[in-house]
């Protein structure tokens, strides 16, 4: 399979995203945004998941990083949704498309529950079969990103 | 913990760390493994956090892997606590401890 993500020569992050791919992540980028604006989902748990084991710390943290913790996330879930037609991103999009993609990745992830040694010999009659292979397909371009900018 | 006290000597509350003059104990950040980050992933934020050589990123990011945890980071706790937070925009399971 080609690569739609690469490092040129000339040291620029190219994006090759055919039509339909372009979609499918506009889509998953933009559900995952509507779940954290609906902000009750238990998927959400593992983007903010607890700085201390002191109650009282944890509530101090919370308040003072919550809200923009969360507005980042909306943002880069955002640039990654309007950018997703690029020929060429620059560090501070491919910084915005890591981040998007892997609260994608975490929202999914967490929703099929994935192990460490997760089974990817998915049966088509699997009811996780989609998804499945929606976050394996996300994961695969964040491999590409996370190459292209190492 | 208790405390001897003197006859006539008045119990006072110990003020909260946060609130007192002399250095507190550092504080330690620790990463924590899950299933869903990619290791290339982790590797990458922490050279882009912290500056690590490509070498120190990974040895840590296998440590997080093997052994469940690895500690990425130090110092007081405004620092801790700002490690912690971008540690959380980026999706990595952060949290910290007084060491």
């Amino acid at each position: 399979m080609a690569r739609q993500i690469r490092r040129t020569r000339r040291g620029e992050i190219q994006l090759r995203l055919p039509e339909g791919e372009q979609t499918l992540l506009r889509g998953v980028a933009a559900s995952t945004r509507a779940l954290l604006a609906d902000g009750d989902d238990p998927a959400l748990r593992r983007l903010f998941p607890p700085a201390y084991d002191d109650p009282e710390l944890e509530q101090e943290y919370r308040e003072m990083t919550g809200g923009q913790l969360a507005a980042g996330r909306e943002r880069a879930l955002q640039h990654l949704e309007a950018t997703v037609d690029r020929k060429v991103l620059s560090e501070e999009d491919a910084d915005m498309w890591l981040r998007a993609l892997n609260d994608v990745r975490l929202v999914l992830g967490t929703r099929l529950d994935v192990t460490e040694d997760l089974d990817w010999d998915v049966r088509p009659q699997d009811p996780r079969a989609p998804e499945l292979a929606l976050y394996a397909y996300v994961s695969w371009i964040q491999e590409q990103l996370v190459a292209a900018s190492a | 913990m208790s405390t001897l006290l003197a006859p006539g000597e008045v119990e006072v509350e110990e003020p909260r760390s946060r609130d007192r003059d002399e250095p507190e104990l550092p504080w330690i950040v620790i990463v924590w493994n899950d299933p869903i980050n990619l290791m290339s992933y982790v590797t990458l934020v922490f050279q882009k956090l912290f500056g690590y050589s490509h070498e120190h990123a990974s040895k840590l990011m296998l440590q997080v892997h093997f052994e469940g945890k690895a500690v990425v980071s130090s110092g007081n706790r405004e620092k801790a606590e700002l490690d912690v937070s971008r540690l959380h925009a980026y999706g990595l399971w952060a949290t910290m401890q007084q060491d």
